[in-house]
């Protein structure tokens, strides 16, 4: 079945290429046939129009993601997680492997693999660095990597051993795979709930300090150096991990980073009802009102927590600098039980992908963010961190297609999310900047004027 | 007007001008505010002295909802509620009026189905006392909340205060033990500071929250704008110096095997309040503790008895306080039932 499609009139652009400019693309067979200004259309070709103002970039890749089955269909499935990334613009999901069991096994790779299938993005799971992510031996990471992850990593349970770190490392080295480390001294950090600071000391929560994070990154780089091997830091929150990163690729260290959106974007205040910070910031200097939240606001709380304006502008500087290669939203989807309760017992996460780009387009509309940039660290840049075939418009590459407008206003309305999980601090906030249509492979699988199947 | 003066006039009190639906913390009470409901409890404390009863609150349901055993907090709001005429029932956390595995959200409206108009809530976690105010129509008083806030402490320590130094503004507190884990502590720096004290918390080093000065003084005191004043000192000797008041803190065992103290030995050598400790403050300076005491560890036994204590009278002023913060909120749920 060939399907031709020329796409005309958005700004198109693809950072892989350094491609900016208005123009066509034509698709054919489900990938990616000519790029350029006036294509012909071919006779076969179905044309869509699109507005001028429209940004047409390649499906987003999302390294780090929760889509929490087999296990926990409740908060998540794989098909209402995908639907949730198609509505993103992402097209390509790495995801996490603490579900239950957890994906320590080729079993498991297979099974959510198989779940993806038909799924509306790219599913990649990423496998477990120990068995049962229980932190005491190395899973069988040659099979897994045979079986198709993309990346090992005991996500929400840090490998506190540094032996077993070391073992992960040097074991993975050859396989080509990078070691995926969520930073938290479990010892330091303790019962930690939020950061320790200030915000911490007025609502009399746990503080998780800061070093907590500082203390296991300097760890896994010193044991980098020793291994040499391919090693990522998940969900940078910190200064002071920004800094470490920015010294470790200066050394030429094999190493590369991730921030979420929400730590750019939100602070410690937060918990606290006060929204400060970047998004706060950005949406006052466009006129978009920020109402006062609730204290002790469950949604807010995320693993690592939401820090200062000061870790948001470092974090900002290492996405602008390349020190952070990517950005990733650690979709962490829950149940609404999970979160209404006491803040201290709620649940750690934040549905992420809906309002991934809507929230990061606040920081371009305010002039702090190059749209190139955000667009790069959305493609191509989680791309070419983990070898994975995505994140271009290059002719032959899959037609993984984002288009969005990015001055639509709306507001978020967790309850028409596609996830399962609809814990957002962002409710009820209006943001401007809108996914309009999600390709995959030559196929329209998002429209948010719904003449599509719109999840 | 001098709060003992108060005490000897025998009318109910006037409600507080402002009307307050819950009582979650004392972090946005004015000074206003504040002095009225001390001239309220002042009132409330000639009623107690007569024996007499109000009828406030007759044919109010009022639930203390302890998931943490605290006997004298419990005991002080039910009588506080019965001496204002409340129907008052006891539901606690180890008993079996909670099932096990319950949210406190089911909890709550659970209670609220069952009448329940006015819920005191204790509990281990902070921010619990917001999460019920989020969940009820009826008006939720916060009898201690985790380390976040314990409202009616601070405004009984405010007017014991008050009572014995006149008035506290321009007056040295000092705040000793661990604050890091008190409630008592948070809620007393705000009150005291919005009328007008300096309140220095002292402690060893593991025991002071992080960056509080910076907390409490970017939050000046509401309708007046006042920087609020606030100072942290781990020297006792420095912070003892001048003060007119020291609030004593419990200090729990449990702080030793979390490796933030070597002993109770040493941290009564250099933290308990004994008579020399005391005698580095003002001539004439009193001693509060919250309570429970550990006398022999965080305070003397010649201290907590001696004459500068004020310890017995917190809790008889307690009552009076809480009668106080009680009839405020109901004269606010009618004042909002009117509208
Ligand atoms: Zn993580």
């Amino acid at each position: 079945m060939s399907e031709t499609f020329l796409l005309r009139g958005a700004r198109i652009l693809d950072p892989a290429q350094g491609y900016d400019a208005h123009g066509d693309l034509l698709i054919r067979d489900g990938r990616i046939y000519a790029l350029g200004p006036d294509l012909a259309p071919t006779a076969d070709a179905a044309v869509v129009t699109l507005p001028a103002s429209w940004v047409l970039t390649p499906g987003f890749v999302d390294l780090h993601a929760h889509l929490r089955e087999p296990g926990f269909e409740a908060k998540e499935t794989i098909q209402s997680g995908a639907a949730a990334a198609a509505r993103g613009g992402f097209t390509t999901i790495c995801c996490m492997p603490n579900t239950q069991p957890v994906t320590d096994s080729a079993a498991t790779i297979a099974y959510v693999r198989d779940r993806a299938k038909d799924a509306p993005a790219r599913v990649r799971p990423i496998a477990a660095i120990s068995k049962g992510e229980a932190g005491k031996e190395l899973a069988e990471m040659a099979e897994l990597a045979e079986a198709g992850a993309v990346a090992f990593s005991d996500d929400g349970r840090p490998v506190s051993s540094s032996r077993l770190m070391r073992s992960a490392l040097a074991y993975a080295a050859p396989l080509g795979l990078p070691i995926v480390e969520h930073c938290q001294d479990e010892d330091l950090v303790g019962a930690g709930v939020m950061h320790e600071g200030a915000i911490a000391t007025l609502l009399g929560l746990p503080g998780w300090p800061a070093a907590g994070e500082d203390v296991m990154l300097a760890r896994d780089l010193a044991l980098v150096r020793l291994t040499g091997a391919k090693y990522h830091a998940a969900h940078l929150s910190t200064a002071g991990a920004v800094a470490l990163v920015r010294q470790a690729k200066r050394e030429g260290l094999p190493v590369s980073a991730e921030v979420t959106p929400h730590h750019l974007l939100l602070t410690d205040a937060w918990v606290a009802g006060e929204r400060s910070g970047p998004l706060a910031d950005a949406l006052a200097a466009l006129g978009i009102a920020v109402p006062p939240g609730a204290r002790y606001d469950t949604a807010t709380k995320v693993n690592p927590p939401l820090r200062t304006t000061d870790d948001c502008a470092a974090l900002l500087e290492g996405l602008r600098d390349g020190t952070i290669d990517a950005i990733a939203t650690d979709h962490a989807p829950h149940t609404t039980v999970d979160k209404a309760c006491e803040y201290a017992d709620a649940a750690f996460g934040i549905s992420g992908f809906e309002t991934a780009l809507a929230s990061l387009l606040a920081l371009v509309h305010a002039g702090r963010l190059e749209l190139p940039t955000l667009v790069a660290a959305l493609t191509v840049r989680p791309a070419r961190a983990w070898n994975l075939d995505a994140g271009t418009l290059a002719p032959g590459a899959a037609a993984d297609l984002t288009i969005f407008d990015p001055d639509e206003p709306w507001t978020v309305e967790p309850g028409r999310f596609a996830s399962r999980g609809k814990n957002t601090p962002l409710a009820g906030l209006t943001l401007r900047g809108r996914v309009r249509q999600t390709w995959l492979g030559g196929r329209r699988v998002y429209d948010v004027g719904g003449e599509y199947p719109s999840f | 007007m001098a709060l003992d003066t108060l005490e000897t006039l025998a009318a109910p009190p006037l409600p507080a001008t402002t009307r307050r639906r819950h009582l979650l913390d004392v972090d946005d009470w004015t000074p206003d505010e504040l002095h009225a409901l001390l001239m309220d409890a002042a009132h409330m404390r000639g009623v107690l002295a007569q024996s007499e009863r109000l009828d406030t609150l007759r044919g109010r349901v009022l639930v203390n909802l302890f998931y943490e055993n605290s006997t004298r907090t419990r005991v002080s709001f039910e009588l506080a509620g019965k001496r204002l005429g409340a129907d008052v029932t006891n539901v606690t956390a180890s008993g079996s009026s909670v099932e096990k595995g319950e949210s406190l959200r089911d909890t709550v409206r659970t209670l609220q189905a069952l009448g329940a108009q006015i819920v005191v809530v204790r509990h281990s976690r902070a921010g619990a006392a917001d999460l019920i105010a989020r969940e009820i129509a009826g008006a939720v008083v916060n009898a201690g909340d985790g380390w976040h806030a314990h409202p009616t402490q601070a405004l009984l320590d405010a007017f014991t205060l008050e009572r014995h130094l006149g008035s506290v503004a321009g007056r040295r507190v000092v705040i000793l033990g661990d604050i890091l884990h008190s409630r008592v502590a948070r809620s007393n720096v705000w009150a005291l500071t919005a009328l007008g004290a300096e309140v220095v918390l002292c402690g060893p080093p593991t025991l002071l929250p992080l960056a509080a000065v910076e907390m409490y003084t970017s939050r000046a005191v509401p309708g007046t704008g006042t920087p609020r004043r606030v100072a942290v000192e781990p020297r006792v000797e420095r912070a003892l110096a001048g003060a007119d008041a020291v609030m004593v803190l419990r200090l729990q065992r449990e702080r030793q095997q979390a490796g933030l103290l070597p002993s109770p030995r040493e941290y009564t050598a250099r933290y308990g309040l004994s008579p020399e400790h005391l005698r580095l403050a003002r001539p004439g300076a009193v001693v509060l503790h919250p309570g429970p005491m550990n006398e022999g560890v965080e305070i003397d036994a010649a201290v907590a008895h001696g004459a500068a204590s004020l310890i017995e009278e917190q809790v008889t002023n307690g009552v009076a306080v809480r009668m106080a913060v009680l009839a405020l909120l109901a004269a606010g749920r009618m004042v909002e039932s009117e509208s």
